[in-house]
Formats: structure tokens, sequence, C-alpha cells
């Protein structure tokens, strides 16, 4: 039996039909992780003994008839700045290179109540400061497409591409996440903020980003949602349950059906630019009519702060980067430089040695947007800019029921191509306004552009993630499965 | 020319919540290190704040018994700075809109006079970490504990309303008094439990402008306080006097060896904390109701309880404010009187003599003691009632003390109840007579004195069981007698 | 807004670390470029408007004063670069600089 090209639910019957085990799934996922992670390096660590050990608990369970999940016994990929008890959390920083934390980020505890089995951690840019994973300390992710061309910033979206894991878990602080999964021909969803606990996520841009999951098909990336959503107590930012725009989490209407009437706005903005390859924009259009060629409605919009967005967005961003990343410093855990005489030393030398380029950018800008002479002008500015982001959305989803945009501007880039930090943002252009708004944003793969996949992204308003997973479903259908040529093999 | 020193305070308390502020780690003092820590006070990554409820409260309670406005709205912000007892390399603090604004207190300065040091705010915060510095030289190295660290702390602003050093101290100790009472804090400045910095300047007396201020970091004792205040005043006095004042603001550290402050850096050169709102943490919104919550379950303050002290009581201010200024003491004070139907003032000599003598003795407080209201009322019926004399009742007090034994137990064992019968006493009395023809002599010569050392004898006689009143008069009545 | 290169080495030495010439310069073009660009926030129509500092309408998510188990002190530990008897080992703190 070939798994790795299975769905969920395939791999959770073969399972409860015991016509597969636990521990043959999770082997024949390490076996690819072996045979093909040299070449994609979609993971920074495989976690195989505590993977194996997961697996047999799982058959265990099985095995007596316990109460099983729709995950029990299935391998996720598990982001690398996510804390694993016990299994060494890098961030992709080498100032974290042997760092094992002593606890489970919440997502993390959620998966192992439901019997998944976490197979290891994958890789992305350093702390997830970056869009193509060309800043990791332990070298770049390959595209399982083209291998000479960037994934996007996020490891687990290459590992679900390659079938690597069936699913796989991640963050998005800008888009890094959806644009990966736009990238790698898979689906992505950055949640509405609070829905997911970040508890255990360390942290880069906290108002900013969410934890989400990543899988070959919406329904699976629904059924792995629903394990990750859920207040927590760790977390003060998650919302409680039955808060507005708390989700019921329950999508049982993942069903491709097509649903009546429905309004897609389209943001002029986010169309109009020369930057937007006509290829990308052609497919995404082309997804919109295949959603409304029922009885649905296409709505014009404006979002006249979509500019200034992307600017908040830099800005912010760096400036909780800069204290996020103030803690690490040698002194309690992770990397430490050996040359260091006093503790001023300590500092300056581990944190030179230990952090990579783009950290380093983002801290030194976020150093000065927070000094006393730039707070008013850049801080403050950023975030009342924000606020009129928030209330151009709210304003837009009262005239239509999602918002569908491009993913991303073009076609994955070569690898190691040259670009000025400022164009390297401007990869984000569509995606950072869901990580300012705190807004639901799914991407789904709509077509391919000389073999390599395109997406389209999907917002809604925070709460609405059925009707996410609902209209992504009914693309899906009609645009059908994506399998990379790892997949295919 | 006469100068004016003026002062204010920025004064750092712990309050004694049962868990840390933004973690659920014990907050003790005295641990083993850095066996009170989890990730979350390690600032290992991911880990997010949750607030602690109590300290909220304990916040809200001290602004209350402060006089200040509770903000509606407040908000934490992250205070940035490198330092290894700081683990995430930011405080989580509270800038521009703390929780608890304006206020005051009330203080008798040294010269009698009451007055007014008003507050500027009181924000709520986290501790940091403890750091021991080891070996000297270049082989020195540091150590670091962080039991300490997310512990929770108030950090309290006062106006440049204080005139003198020993005006600081004053107010330092009625604060201090004060959060006691309250019960959010043990302030224990040896613990580090109540520290403060000051700023301080110097001006020609009557001047409406403010000399150029200094700011002494870490007093971390009264006497320091008092000394390192007292040493700046003068040496800022001197620099005025000898028509240099000082060119810049400073940040000066306290030498208590040598007994001078010292320079540490320029004010211009402090750090920009690069203040922001912490994301992780949502804002607090204090309802008006929340708040009367609170203030329903605010004790009498000591002031209130004073003034009670002599209106109902009829006490002096002195005797008022010896009962009324620890909340133990005033607790236990109040129990006995409502379990003891005498003189209020006999309470208040028991529990302000003897009381206050043996707990000072044995370093101890009312509730350490094993000493019960119920045991002193009980005595002192005993010696309304004659069952006892005044004088061993001390006795029979000091055994309550350290036995807390009830006294009429103590009286039974070790026979000490008062000899009130009359036939016996009688004949010992005539004896005493007959052994002391003198003073018997004396007396009937008109020396009265005389019958005070017979008196005495009698007493003695009986190791002072015998009730000295019954035994004046027999005496008297025996002299009388006498041909 | 140009960032010269001497401010960028200011900034670093704010944030603990150090830049070699060459990375002082490349800084301060490439986040001068940065700053062109989002110093757009400064003519946002922005007048009037509330920064949007806590994006969820969540106020006073508190917890009980109840004590949770700390880590056991070997864990506590564990991961420290230099440890001696308990606490965590660094090099001499200088004098507050
Ligand atoms: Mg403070
Ligand atoms: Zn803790």
């Amino acid at each position: 039996m070939e798994l790795s090209t299975l769905s969920l639910k395939e791999l959770g019957n073969a399972l409860r039909k015991k016509a597969v085990s636990a521990r043959e799934i999770t082997g024949a996922f390490l076996e690819r992780i072996k045979r093909f992670n040299p070449d994609l390096n979609a993971f920074v660590t495989v976690a195989e003994e505590q993977a194996l050990a997961a697996a047999n608990e799982a058959d265990l369970r099985l095995a007596r008839g316990e109460r099983v999940t729709p995950l029990t016994g299935i391998p996720v990929a598990v982001a690398d700045t996510i804390c694993t008890k016990g299994i060494k959390t890098t961030c992709a920083s080498r100032i974290l290179e042997n760092f094992i934390p002593p606890y489970d980020a919440t997502v993390v505890s959620r998966l192992q109540e439901a019997g998944a089995v976490v197979i290891g951690k994958t890789n992305s840019d350093e702390f997830g400061a970056g869009t193509t994973t060309g800043y990791s300390a332990f070298g770049p992710v390959c595209n399982p497409w083209d291998k000479n061309r960037e994934p996007g910033g996020d490891g687990g979206a290459v590992a679900v591409a390659a079938g690597l894991a069936p699913l796989a878990i991640s963050f998005d602080t800008g888009g890094n996440l959806r644009r990966a999964a736009a990238f790698c021909g898979v689906a992505g969803l950055k949640p509405a903020y609070g829905s997911v606990s970040r508890f255990g996520l360390a942290a880069l841009a906290p108002s900013l980003e969410q934890i989400g999951p990543l899988a070959r098909q919406v329904e699976d990336l629904a059924l792995l949602y629903q394990v990750l959503a859920g207040p927590d107590p760790l977390d003060a930012t998650s919302l409680p349950a039955g808060a507005p725009g708390r989700s019921g989490q329950e999508f049982t209407g993942t069903a491709a059906t097509g649903r009546p009437g429905l309004r897609i706005g389209l943001p002029r903005e986010y169309f109009a630019g020369e930057e937007l390859q006509a290829e990308v924009k052609d497919l995404v259009l082309a997804a919109t009519g295949i959603l409304t060629e029922k009885d649905g409605e296409q709505v014009d919009l404006s979002l006249p702060s979509t500019g200034y967005a992307l600017a908040a967005h830099i800005l912010l961003a760096a400036a909780e980067a800069s204290s996020s990343l103030a803690r690490y410093d040698g002194v309690r855990y992770g990397y430490r430089s050996p040359e260091a005489a006093d503790i001023d030393l300590l500092y300056k030398k581990t944190r030179t040695e230990g952090f990579g380029r783009e950290a380093k950018r983002r801290i030194l800008l976020g150093t000065l947007v927070l000094s006393a002479e730039c707070y008013g002008d850049y801080y403050l500015n950023a975030q009342k800019v924000r606020t009129l982001v928030i209330r151009e959305f709210t304003e837009a989803f009262t005239k239509c029921d999602l918002i569908l945009t491009p993913v991303t501007r073009e076609l994955p880039g070569r690898a190691g191509e040259e670009k000025s930090p400022l164009r390297q943002y401007q990869d984000e252009s569509y995606t950072v306004a869901a990580n300012l708004a705190g807004l639901s944003g799914l991407s789904v793969p709509c077509g391919l552009v000389d073999g390599l996949p395109v997406g389209v992204q999907l917002l809604a308003p925070a709460g609405r993630e059925d009707l996410l997973f609902q209209v992504a479903r009914t693309l899906e259908k009609a645009v059908g499965r994506f399998s990379s040529p790892f997949l295919r093999g | 020319m006469n100068y004016e020193t003026v002062i204010g305070l920025e004064v750092h308390v712990e309050l004694k919540t049962e868990a840390k502020v933004f973690c659920g780690c014990a907050a003790r003092f005295g641990a083993e290190p850095n066996t009170h820590v989890c990730p979350g006070c390690l600032g290992m990554p991911g880990v997010l704040p949750v607030l602690n409820k109590k300290a909220v409260e304990f916040c809200i309670k001290a602004g209350l018994a402060l006089q200040c406005r509770i903000a509606p709205f407040s908000m934490f912000d992250r205070k940035q700075y490198f330092y290894p007892d700081l683990p995430q390399a930011y405080q989580i603090s509270q800038g521009d809109l703390p929780l608890c604004t304006g206020g005051g207190l009330k203080i008798v300065t040294p010269g009698g006079e009451e007055k007014i040091i008003r507050l500027n705010r009181i924000h709520l915060e986290e501790e940091a970490g403890r750091t021991y510095h080891s070996g000297a030289g270049a082989t020195g190295y540091s150590l670091l504990d962080f039991n300490r660290s997310g512990l929770p702390l108030i950090e309290i602003v006062t106006e440049p309303d204080l005139r003198s050093p020993a005006e600081a101290k004053i107010f330092l100790e009625k604060l201090q008094e004060i959060l006691r009472y309250i019960e959010v804090s043990d302030c224990k400045m040896e613990e580090g439990s109540f520290r403060c910095d000051a700023n301080i300047s110097v001006r020609p007396a009557g001047s409406q402008e403010f000399g150029r201020r200094m700011e002494i970091k870490n007093l971390n004792s009264f006497k320091a306080i008092q000394s390192a205040l007292t040493y700046e005043a003068n040496r800022l006095g001197s620099l005025l006097a000898a028509g240099t004042p000082p060119e810049q603001e400073e940040s000066r550290g306290w030498d208590e060896t040598r007994g001078m402050t010292f320079f540490m850096r320029p004010k211009e050169k402090a750090t920009d904390y690069r203040y922001f709102p912490d994301p992780d943490l949502p804002p607090l919104v204090i309802a008006e109701e929340w708040v009367e919550e609170i203030r329903a379950g605010l004790p009498e303050l000591p002031e209130e309880k004073k003034a009670r002290y002599m209106e109902e009581y009829g006490l002096s201010a002195q005797d008022a404010d010896l009962l009324g200024s620890s909340r133990e003491t005033a607790e236990f004070f109040e129990a006995t009187l409502r379990l003891y139907s005498g003189e209020v003032k006999t309470v208040a000599n028991w529990v302000m003599g003897e009381f206050a003598r043996l707990l000072n003795l044995e370093k101890l407080t009312p509730i350490q003691s094993k000493l019960e209201p119920e045991a002193l009322a009980a005595m002192l019926q005993m010696i309304d009632a004659g069952e006892i004399s005044g004088k061993i009742a001390k006795t029979v007090f000091e055994e309550m003390f350290y036995s807390g034994k009830p006294p009429r137990e103590i009286v039974a064992e070790k026979g000490l109840a008062q000899i009130s019968d009359e036939s016996q006493l009688v004949v010992l009395v005539r004896e005493i007579l007959a052994q002391h023809p003198g003073p018997v002599a004396d007396y009937r010569a008109g020396k009265t004195k005389a019958l005070g050392f017979l008196v005495g004898q009698v007493m003695k006689e009986t190791k002072g069981q015998a009730n000295p009143g019954l035994v004046n008069k027999l005496l008297r009545e025996e002299l009388e007698k006498l041909p | 807004m140009k960032l010269e290169k001497e401010e960028v080495k200011r900034l670093a030495e704010l944030a603990r670390f150090e830049l070699s010439e060459e990375e002082a310069a490349e800084f301060s073009h490439q986040l001068s470029e940065v700053l062109a660009y989002t110093g757009q926030v400064r003519e946002a129509p922005v007048e009037g408007e509330k920064p949007a500092i806590h994006l969820l309408s969540l106020t006073n998510v508190l917890r009980d004063d109840e004590v949770k188990p700390s880590l056991p002190r070997e864990e506590a530990l564990a991961n420290a670069p230099h440890r001696e008897e308990g606490f965590f080992r660094v090099p001499k703190i200088l004098e507050e600089s």
C-alpha cells in the first residue's frame, strides 16, 4: 500500500480495518524522510524514537478498542519554532541549536491527546523571519516541484507536498505558511487571531502570528484545525469558548456543496499592480469564476489602505521581533559564545554569532522603531494604520461573504536569488493584511503554471473558518488534486 | 544662606501572593536556588504570561489605602533592557497607563506638623532574579537564581514633597505600616521585599525652582536611606554654598562601608527603555463594582483606628498610636476588650506594657506568641475579683505568655491564689506587729508611713499572695486595738 | 529616512551584537530603503484614529492565585550553558554601565 498519498480518512480507515498498523504508517513516513529529506531539507530534526513510541501507543489504543480520533496514529510534522518536550527545538537558529524544551506547546499537547504522532521538526527561516527559508541556520529548503526554486518560507508545506508527512502544523507571521502552501501546492490555514493557542510557539511577532495546519486536502486541513483550535488558559490572547470570533469548530460543511448565493469580494488593490504576474492573475480569476458560476456573485471591493498595510506590517513585525528575540542571550539556555570574558561580551558575542542576517536586520529596525525618537512616527502610526485596515475589512465583509485574492505576486523564485530586504517583504503584500487584522486566511491550490503550483487566498472574518473550508473544498473539487513529483514518484 | 532639600521616592514592594505574577511558581523567599522556576519565569521561548488576579487586587488594595484613583483602563508594557537577572530582557511593567494614579499619605514631620505626601502613581510589575558575585578581578564570575524572577511587585512613586531625610524615613515607615496593615506585603527590607530609590535635590530656601536632581539607587535599609540622603543633602548643599552647583543630573550609588554616595552615570545617558504595549497581555478594565468590593474588604486603617481609640475609648494620642499601628496588636487589644468588662485603660496598659515587653524580648508578633486574648481577659477578671493580686498577675502573665496555659490553671498549679481569708491573715498581722515594735511606735507617733513597711512585711511573709487591701485594713484595726 | 552607518552601529550596540564595517554599510543601505518605504505610515489618513494595540476585545484575562508545580531543578538547569551548584553561571557582571 502506498501510504504517502492517502488522505487522513483513508489512513484512518486502513488503521481501523487493521490493514496497516500505526507503527507501519510512521515507519513508512520515516523511510520517506530518510530517502528524500537529504535533498529537500524540510526537517531539521527527525524524532524517530519518540515517533515510533507514540505510534506503538496508538496501536495499543486501537488494539484495546479505546477512544480514537481521526488523528490517532497519524504522523504530523511540527514546525521547529513550536516547542516539543524532549525534542530539540531550534527555531532554525544557531542561537537555539541545542535547546531541548522541558515543555510542550499547547498545540503539541492537543495533537498528542488526539493520538497523533509527532514525526519531526520542520525547517523555516530563522524564527520565521523571511519568506524563502533562505535564512535558516540549517540551510534552505527546496521546492518539491522544482528543487531549484524556493518553497516559500515553510518546511512543513514541503514535507506535506513531498509526502514526508500527511499533515503539518506551522505558523504564519505575515504569510509564510500561506505562501509556502501556495508554492508547494498544498492547503494551509492561518487561523483568526486568538483561535489557536500560541503557548509554546517561539514568538517573533506575537500580535501578528498564529499557528495553523497544512494538508494536501481541505478536508484534512479542517480535521487538523479542529484539533488545534480551542481556548487555552496558558495563552491570555486565546479566545474563550463561545467568544465572538471563536468558531464552534464543527466543520461538517466541508462537503463541496457549492454554496448558493456566495458573494466573493475581489479587492481591486490586490489585482491592480503590474507586479502581479499575468498567469497567476489569470488562474486566480478563473478560480473566482468557478466559485461563482452557479448563482454566486463577484463583488468589486476597494481596500484603500492596502499599501499602508504592508508598511505597517514591516514596522510592527520588526518592533515585536526586536523584543521577542532579546531573551536569547546565552545565559540560561541555547548557544553561548565560548570566548566571552565578561557579561557584556557574552551578550555581544553570543548574539553576533547566534543570529543570522535577517534576524539582525529586523532587530535593528525594530530597535529603531521603538526608540523614543521613532515611536510616535513609526510605531504608533503603524498601529493606527492597523485600525484602518481592520475597519476596511469589517466594512468589506458587510458586502461579501469572503474575500478572494492571489497569495503571491509571482511563481516561486529561483533558490538563492538575491533580493533586497524590501523586495522580500513585498513578497508578502497579499498576505500581511490577514495578520494585521487578525482574519482567517486560507491558501488553496488553484492551478499550475509551467509545472509550478499557484494558490488562491480566501479571507474570512474570525469565526468563519467553516466557510473557508467549504469554499476551498469546492475549488479543490473543481481543479483537482496537486501531487508534486515526489508523490508521483 | 539656608538650603532646602527636596526628595521624591520610588518604592518597590513585593506583594505576598501565593504564586508569581505571570506564572504558577510559588512566590517564596529563601528556597534553594532555582527550585521555584518554570519555563515562564526562566524566559524560555514561547511561554506566555497570564496575570494573577490576586496581584491586581493587592495593587488596587494598596491604591485604595493610599487614596489613589483606580484607573478604569490600564495596560502592561515591556520595559526593555539587558541584564542577566532579567530572563526575557524585558520587564513586564506599566508605562503611561498604570493601575493607580494620584493619592497621598499623611505624615507628621519631626517638627510635629501634619503634611500630605502626594503620590504620582502605583503600578504593577514583575520582579527580576537574583545575582550573586563570586571571586574577584579576572577570575570573578556571577551566579544566577531565578526563584525571585516573576514575583509580583508594585512601584509606588511619590511627588517631590519630602523636605528632609528624616521626613523620608517617617514616610517610609508609615508606608510600611499601612502595607503591612492591609496585608499585601511583609515589607521586609532585609529580605528586599521593601526597597527604594530616592531622587534628591537641594535649593536655596524659599526658591520655587528645583535644583539638579540626583537619583540614589537601591537603598535597602532605613539606616541606608537616612545616611545616604543626609550625605547627599550635605554634599549638594556644600556644592551650592561653594557656588559650584552640580553640572548634571546623575544616578548615584550608596557605599555603605565608606558612608558616601558615588557617581554611577549621568542621567542624560539614561537608557531608552523602548517601552511598548505587551501584545501577550490584554488590558485591564476595572469596574467600579470590583473596586468597591475590594474597598469593602479593606481593614480599618491605622489612622482611622487611632482616631477611634481616642474618641471611643478616651485613650491618649500616644497610647492610641502604640496600640493602633500594628494590625496584630490592635486586633489583640480589641479582642481582649470584647471579652473583658473592666476598664479599657487596664487592657491598654497590659498590652502596651508586659505584653509588648515580652514580645520584644522574644522577637515575636502577637499572633506568634502563645498568649490568647481570652487568657488575658480571664486574668484581668481574676484581679478585679480579688482572686490574685496585681503583683502576682505579672507572674501569671509571664507564665501564660510562655506556656499558653489559662490563668486559673497557673494560679492553681503554683498556689498563687490571693489570701483573702481574714481569720488567717489576722494571725499573721498580729505576729508582724509583735516582731516590729519600732515601726509600730513610729506609726502611733503619727508617722503613718510606717504602715507601708508593715504591709510590706505581711506581703513578704505571704510571698505576695495576701490581699493587700485586706492587709491594710487589718493592720489599721489591730494597731488601733493596741493599748 | 536615511539610516547612517554610525546609527546602525549604535542600534546594534543597543541590541547587543557586533557588526563588521561591511555589514554596517550593507544594513545602512538596506534599512534606509525599508524606512523610505515604510515612512508612508506617517502620511496615512489616520487623524483621530486610535492605535490598534490589542487585536481582540478581551480584557481582564486573569488566573487564580494558585501555585502550580515548578520545574525539577535538574530540568530547569538542563539547558544551561554553564551551571554551578544549582545556579546558572555567567562571566563576571561589570559595574552597571
Ligand atoms: Mg520599577
Ligand atoms: Zn515560573
